[in-house]
Order: C-alpha cells, then sequence, then structure tokens
C-alpha cells in the first residue's frame, strides 16, 4: 500500500530532516503548533521529534474532538444514555471519557445503560431501524471532518421517515477556534479573578478559561500546521482570514510523517522569508475551495450556534452547529428533556491549558502519576489524538516528552 | 511409547438413549441436567470425537503416568466472536491455544481437559463441528483431550459456547525457559506475520463490513519450539503473542526480566493487507492478536543458527530477528520508526477489540 510504504520512507525523512536542519536559524526558536489532534498522533507514534532540530518545537494544539468537549456535554451524554428505551451510539473514543465525578458512558454502561459504539453514523441508522421500540441517539463529535455524514444521516432519516432517531449535535468549527485561541495569545496581563486555590474548576466558567491563559502566560506561536481531513471539506481558503488578522502562516499537511516534515519545512521558509499565507502541502486531497457539495449538506441540515463551550476554550461565539429547526425532529436536545449539567472538572487537570498549547502534557502534575490512559483523569489522557495519551504512549522515554 | 499408542482409536460404544439429532436438534437445559440428555451429548459428540482411552474409562477424572522431568500447567478461557472464522473456530483456538502456552516453556504437550458451557438452543451440528475441529487440532499435535465438563445455560446468559481448555505437559531436564531471562545484547526475534488473527477476526465483526482474505494463523508451536531448542539450548525466553499482539508480549518481559528492548520497525514480518486493514481501522498491528507465532529471546551468538532452523520450519518460514534486549532501569520498549524516528511502544491501553480469543 502506497501511503504506509511511501509517505513513511526513512530515507525522504532524513533529507526532510537535513532540510528542516539547515533551514532553520539557529539563532531563532520555531514554535509550530499542529491543530490537528492526528498530527499530534503521527508526530509522537513515528518518532518525529527525534528527528527536528532543538530550535523548532512542535506544541500540540486543540484538534482533538474528543479533548475538546466540555465535561458539561459528556454530563448530558450520560443522562441520555441513562434514560429509559434509549439507546446511545458513539464513537469510541467518547465511551472513555470521565465526565463529572470520574463518570463516563463506559461505566454507565457497565451499569446496564445501552451504549453502542459504532464506527460510523451509518451503523447508528441502523440500529435505529432495527429496533423501532427505542429511541435511537447518535452521540454527533468532531470538527468539519465528521459533520458531513451526521448532515447526510438526519437527511437519510426523514427520508426513511424514522421517528426514533435523533442525533445530540456537538460538531464545532476549526478556523472559528484557532481565531479564539490567537486572540486568548494577544490578551495582555492585567488583573483579573483568579479562581479560588482548591475549589474545583467549573467548565462552565466562560472567564476561567481566559483567567488560566493570564496565569499561564501567552504562547508565541509562529506558524500552525493546519488540518488535513477538515481541509479536504473546507479548503484552504477557509483560514485565509485567521491566518491574515493574526500573521500567522498556515501550512495544511497530510497525516503522513513525510507530510508533517513537509510542511515543517514549509512552514520554515514561510517564517525565514517574512511571509503569511495558507499553503496546501496536502495537495493529493485539499482544494483551495474544499468539498462544495459537502459544504451545501452541512448549511442545509445545521446552523450556527450563537456560542458554545470548549473545554480549555471557554465559550466562543458562533463555533459550533446545532440542527436547523425544519430537522427539529431529529435533535435530541430539542426531543428529550435534557438536564442542565455543572460540568465540574477534575481540579489538578491542566487539559485547558494544553488545549491551548500553553502546557506539556509532562508538565501536569497528573500525568503519567494518578492520570493514565488506564485510568484518565482528562480527556487529552483518553483519545489516541489527545496530546497526553500520544506523549504517554509514544513519548517518555525520549527528551521529547 | 504408551502414550502415543493411547491416542489410538480405542472406539467407544454408545450406550445410553437414543441418537442424538446432531444434523437438526439444539442444546437444551437437560443436557446439563447431569442425567440421561447429558451423558448421551457427551458421548455421542464429544467422546465419538475425541476418542481415546481416558475417556473411554468413564470416570470423572482421568488417570495416567507421567514422566521423568518438571511438569507444566495452564488454562485458558475461550469466548471469541463469531465462533467460526477464516482459518479456524472456538475449537481449533481453544486447542492450540493452550498447546502453545504449554510449549513456550520448552514443554511438550502430553494431555488437555476441556470445559463447555453451552447456551441453550446452540445447534448441534455447530458444537459437532467446533469438536470435531478440537479433535482434528489435538492429534495434529499428538495431544489427547482426556478428561471435560458440559454446562449448560439459559438462552441470554451465554454465547452459543464458551470453551476453556487446561494442559499439562513436560520439560526435559536442562532447560529452563522463562520470561525474566532477557539479558542485555539478547536478540528478539518473531517467527512470522503479526496481526493476522485480529484482522481475520475484525473482518468479521458485523459493523465493520470490509471484505479480507487474511485467515487466522491459529496453530500449535510445540513442534517448532522443539526444533528452536535444539538449535539454541540456551533459548531464554519464549511468548505467544496473544492478545495485546507483540508490543504487550515485549512489555511484559521488559518488566520480568527488567529490562529494555529496541525493536526495529522495519524488520516486523507484517503482510501489506494487515497493515492496510490496520490502517482503516485506526489500530497499531503490534498490539493486534497473534494465534499462531512466538516470540523468542536467544543470547546472540545463538541468533543466526535460530534463525535458519525457525526458517526451515513451516510454522517459521517468515521468522526474522526484529530487535534486541538493552540495559533500561525503567523497562521500556522502544521502537525505531519505520520513518526513522524513534519512539515509546507501550503496554496497550484499553481495549482494542472485546473477544478476539
Amino acid at each position: 500500500m502506497k501511503y504506509i510504504e511511501e509517505f513513511r520512507n526513512a530515507d525522504y525523512a532524513k533529507t526532510l530532516a537535513k532540510a528542516i536542519a539547515q533551514q532553520a536559524h539557529p539563532g531563532k526558536h520555531y514554535r509550530l503548533m499542529e491543530f490537528c489532534g492526528g498530527h499530534t498522533h503521527t508526530i509522537h507514534r513515528y518518532g518525529l521529534p527525534s528527528l527536528l532540530p532543538g530550535n523548532v518545537e512542535m506544541i500540540h494544539g486543540p484538534g482533538c474532538p474528543v479533548c475538546v468537549l466540555p465535561i458539561a456535554r459528556i454530563d448530558k451524554a450520560i443522562a441520555l444514555a441513562t434514560m429509559p428505551d434509549v439507546i446511545l451510539c458513539s464513537y469510541g473514543d467518547m465511551l472513555r471519557v470521565p465526565g463529572s465525578g470520574q463518570q463516563s458512558l463506559l461505566q454507565a454502561k457497565a451499569r446496564g445503560a445501552d451504549v453502542r459504539m459504532v464506527y460510523s453514523v451509518d451503523d447508528a441508522l441502523t440500529i435505529a431501524e432495527q429496533n423501532p421500540n427505542k429511541e435511537v441517539v447518535f452521540f454527533a463529535i468532531g470538527f468539519e471532518t465528521t459533520t458531513p455524514p451526521t448532515a447526510y444521516v438526519i437527511k437519510q432519516a426523514e427520508k426513511l421517515h424514522l421517528t426514533n432517531f435523533s442525533v445530540f449535535c456537538n460538531h464545532v468549527l476549526t478556523p472559528v477556534a484557532m481565531d479564539s485561541l490567537l486572540q486568548m495569545q494577544n490578551v495582555t496581563t492585567h488583573p483579573s479573578s483568579r479562581a479560588c486555590e482548591g475549589s474545583p474548576k467549573r467548565s462552565g466558567d466562560p472567564s476561567q478559561a481566559r483567567d488560566d491563559v493570564r496565569e499561564a502566560g501567552s504562547v508565541n506561536l509562529d506558524g500552525f500546521v493546519g488540518p488535513a481531513h477538515v481541509s479536504i471539506v473546507i479548503g484552504s481558503q477557509a483560514y485565509e482570514t485567521v491566518s491574515q488578522k493574526y500573521n500567522k502562516p498556515i501550512v495544511i499537511a497530510g497525516f503522513e510523517p513525510l507530510d508533517v516534515l513537509h510542511s515543517i519545512l514549509m512552514l520554515i521558509e514561510q517564517i525565514n522569508d517574512n511571509r503569511c499565507c495558507v499553503e496546501i502541502q496536502y495537495t493529493r486531497a485539499v482544494t483551495r475551495e474544499g468539498n462544495l457539495r459537502s459544504q451545501m449538506l452541512m448549511a442545509e441540515v445545521l446552523e450556527l450556534r450563537s456560542s458554545f463551550e470548549w473545554r480549555g476554550l471557554g465559550f466562543i461565539p458562533h463555533s459550533a452547529l446545532q440542527i436547523k429547526s425544519a430537522f427539529a425532529n431529529f435533535d435530541a436536545e430539542k426531543r428529550f428533556n435534557l438536564p442542565e449539567t455543572a460540568g465540574v472538572e477534575h481540579k489538578q487537570c491542566d487539559c485547558g491549558a494544553i488545549l491551548r498549547g500553553q502546557k506539556k502534557p509532562s508538565d501536569c502534575k497528573l500525568f503519567a502519576k494518578v492520570c493514565t490512559p488506564e485510568n484518565p483523569l482528562g480527556s487529552c489522557m483518553v483519545s489516541s489524538e489527545g496530546a497526553c495519551a500520544a506523549v504517554y504512549a509514544y513519548g517518555r522515554a525520549g527528551a521529547h516528552a | 511409547m504408551s502414550e502415543t499408542k493411547t491416542l489410538e482409536s480405542t472406539r467407544i460404544k454408545r450406550i445410553i438413549g437414543p441418537k442424538l439429532n446432531i444434523k437438526q436438534g439444539c442444546i437444551d437445559l437437560s443436557h446439563g441436567s447431569g442425567g440421561r440428555a447429558s451423558a448421551q451429548l457427551i458421548e455421542q459428540l464429544f467422546f465419538a470425537a475425541f476418542d481415546n482411552e481416558w475417556l473411554a474409562q468413564k470416570n470423572d477424572q482421568a488417570c495416567f503416568s507421567i514422566k521423568a522431568g518438571r511438569m507444566v500447567m495452564t488454562t485458558d478461557a475461550h469466548v471469541i466472536s463469531p465462533l467460526f472464522f477464516p482459518g479456524g473456530d472456538i475449537g481449533s483456538l481453544a486447542v492450540n491455544g493452550t498447546i502453545n502456552d504449554i510449549a513456550m516453556s520448552g514443554a511438550k504437550p502430553l494431555h488437555l481437559s476441556a470445559s463447555f458451557i453451552l447456551e441453550e438452543g446452540f445447534p448441534l451440528s455447530d458444537l459437532q463441528k467446533i469438536a470435531t475441529s478440537m479433535a482434528t487440532a489435538a492429534r495434529a499435535a499428538n495431544v489427547a483431550i482426556i478428561t471435560g465438563d458440559t454446562k449448560v445455560v439459559e438462552r441470554g446468559k451465554g454465547d452459543g459456547v464458551f470453551i476453556t481448555t487446561t494442559g499439562i505437559g513436560v520439560v526435559a531436564d536442562g532447560i529452563m525457559i522463562s520470561g525474566d531471562k532477557a539479558r542485555p545484547g539478547d536478540k528478539v526475534l518473531v517467527s512470522g506475520y503479526v496481526g493476522d488473527h485480529g484482522v481475520a477476526i475484525m473482518s468479521l465483526r458485523n459493523n465493520l463490513r470490509f471484505s479480507t482474505t487474511i485467515e487466522s494463523d491459529t496453530a500449535a508451536l510445540h513442534d517448532l519450539v522443539s526444533h528452536m531448542i535444539n538449535a539454541a539450548p540456551s533459548l531464554h525466553c519464549l511468548r505467544d503473542p496473544t492478545r495485546g499482539g507483540i508490543a504487550t508480549s515485549l512489555n511484559e518481559w521488559a518488566l520480568q526480566s527488567q529490562v529494555g528492548f529496541i525493536i526495529d520497525e522495519c524488520k516486523i514480518p507484517i503482510r501489506t493487507e494487515v497493515a492496510s486493514a490496520c490502517e482503516l481501522l485506526g489500530l497499531d498491528a503490534m498490539y493486534v492478536a497473534n494465534e499462531g507465532k512466538l516470540l523468542a529471546i536467544c543470547a546472540p551468538e545463538e541468533s543466526d543458527s535460530l534463525l535458519t532452523v525457525m526458517r526451515a520450519h513451516p510454522q517459521g518460514l517468515n521468522a526474522a530477528i526484529i530487535g534486541e534486549v538493552v540495559h533500561d532501569p525503567r523497562c521500556f520498549v522502544q521502537l525505531q520508526t519505520s520513518t526513522g524516528g524513534m519512539r515509546m511502544m507501550d503496554w496497550l491501553a484499553g481495549e482494542q477489540l472485546p473477544r478476539i480469543c
């Protein structure tokens, strides 16, 4: 298989690593954020930090859909799953994410809730067809990559006249999150109401994330390795505004290790040349316009939420999607009376700062001590795309942890 | 030798009750009652398939003489879903799995017991297929299933059939194979392609819907092991990397022996189809289950002759030296990736796929 062999070739990797080392000015520190958790995973799975010079630092971004979902939404999903006659369908990683009080969907399942892991939203639809006497809810999460299938399946459910299928929609938008992240960096330090020491972090508190930013100081990013699959859908033009507004180069990269190394080289060249634009390294899949059919499908079924909470980034206006009222029958938030959930995070968990790129997993007091993939206390330790899980699984042995 | 002779046919005569309707019949609760129906099932289905002198005695235990040497005992429960898969079924898996656990001590496997938990409604024809498959695998390995047990649970309380096999074997004097014997400098070998079993099972799970030509690698490895011991008498460690794959076995050894490993990803034999399927499913083949492969650790000076012997054996045609043991008080298993970077190969977190064996 071409991608397994060619895009992971050690000789090409060496050549690229050499070019990066040559291009990177010795006196300069390059701080590059890979926005996507998929890239974080690639970087650690292939041991790329060991191939980079010391002055090229990769900072892990918030682009892991499992990681950024706030606890309050997980609590709502658990509440849904435990309602009578409900089958909750979810992608695998979401099952293990701890909600308030370290409860997870997996634990709800062990106690009798009907929670099913699916590989595709299509499977959830099939389960709804097979179980006409049950309410089947799909726990939809993800960036623009997984959004078109959710929109499609809602239309499909309408076509099939299904009356027992709905979607708990948690789809979020990448460029808006990037904007918010860079906006936080620009926040200068001034007196703020710090949360009391020892009090549990309320993820529902919109000011919390910005307070944390001030505590930790700003991250000076020099550029972004831009999302791969998300960009196939939304196109490279979706990042042009944010790139210009904050003067940050963005190179959209594929998920193979050579893609990542190549995009790092392209970023360093832009930075050195004092250029700032959105470039596509992942030319075999991404265009400037993106996939117009998918975009139209999303626009037909979904609309912007006025505001949505992100773990680590707080409430961001117009950063997420909800189901349009024309499809309200398929909207789990309208169909069920969901309880208001507080969303209490573990008070020492640094997922928020890690998602903003301000802290490394190894900076967190819980990392690899009490928080491990077997017993995750925060979402970043759950998904293979989460920074903590990637560093824990692959990175602990080297100096690059 | 008397053991070998006793494996030859000693047809067990049907004594109790009418003939079972194996073609159309199914398990009901009476088959677990201990009464006539139980005896009927055991005689006509299990005895008929396993057929040996110990079962013919119809005692609640099997009595046999033992040879000189140290005895090895192991037990393994099998709950795989689906029961039948390309390359094997729960029956051959239950026999080979336990034989392999015995063989990984360097022992010659001798006898097995088999315990069945059957679900009410399970077709007798399927049970016969499974019993026949167990008998075939056991005969091929020259091992007898000499005692067993059958229980029936109500419909919905099991999933067709669960099989637990226990095995015993004898290790010859002078062979000391154990997971705590890896020493820095030792070489690590694998007997062939990794990940076949796990991917074959995964392709059958109804929510995945992808087709593949990959078959499970389920096989008994004791004969390969006996050849290996001849070639490298001071063989340090052997393990069959089942659940959790080769990554898990290496991590277990690292802790047992208080050493580290450096493994070269490029040297690990893997079929393109398996690598592709793992890509598609987001799995790492290093963690995918095998049922007919072994990992070995030997002194560096014996590694080449060991590799030659393995490659000359049908179970080791694609064997390879994949890495070495290093001094590391942290007991880390590290992987030199195909891209040239270095990273950890940690314990498996969570469950890649439930009920794989």
